[in-house]
């Protein structure tokens, strides 16, 4: 089963993370989606403290995949990294 | 309100400025809801492609139109959230670059972090 090292912070309002969800879904990816704007208090502030040490922005979507941590729906990149796994 | 009356109201309203419509009806139509999505949860229209803390006051700044708008389309053509466009990018004119997030990470954060 392919490791599932997929996170996807993301806002349920944003088309950039809409975008980003249906690539990975076309892509046949396993991940985990987070969707900030969805949490509160305590919880709400751990995922923000993840968010920041991976892209200092805390922009949405902030996407990991393994190691590398992609801001943005960057297609080319998101899809260069999926193929190079 | 009915979004194509939002989308008639504010094309109106933001072409003369400058601020054109995405041309992706569709995708503007959808942005529009999420505004008047953030308007049913919050109380006002904030921009659907930050986090919207509900805390008004704190989130003057990207009340839509955002107060990045005006640099972002200077600079890249497009708002963050794509929903404004300039006269450029949209007759083709520039490319259509991702636009990087200029909103200060404190206030992404909210007011309570």
């Amino acid at each position: 089963m392919e490791p599932n090292d997929i996170t996807l912070y993301a806002l349920s309002t944003c088309l950039h993370c809409r975008s980003c969800k249906e690539f990975l879904a076309q892509c046949g990816c396993n991940y985990t989606c987070i969707e900030v704007d969805k949490l509160e208090g305590a919880e709400r502030k751990a995922v923000l403290e993840e968010v920041k040490n991976l892209n200092p922005r805390v922009s949405f979507p902030t996407l990991v995949i393994g190691d590398t941590v992609i801001v943005g729906f960057l297609k080319e990149e998101i899809q260069e990294m999926l193929h190079s796994r | 309100m009915k979004l194509e009356e939002l989308y008639d109201m504010l094309r109106r309203a933001q072409e003369p400025k400058g601020f054109y419509f995405n041309e992706d009806k569709e995708k503007v139509l959808d942005l529009l809801a999420m505004l008047q999505k953030n308007k049913e949860s919050y109380g006002y229209m904030g921009c659907p492609c930050r986090l919207v803390s509900g805390d008004r006051n704190w989130d003057q700044d990207i009340i839509c139109p955002c107060v990045y708008r005006e640099e972002d389309v200077k600079e890249y053509g497009s708002c963050y959230c794509g929903l404004y466009v300039s006269r450029e990018w949209h007759e083709g004119q520039i490319p259509r670059a991702y636009v990087p997030e200029r909103r200060p990470m404190e206030k992404t954060l909210g007011p309570d972090f």
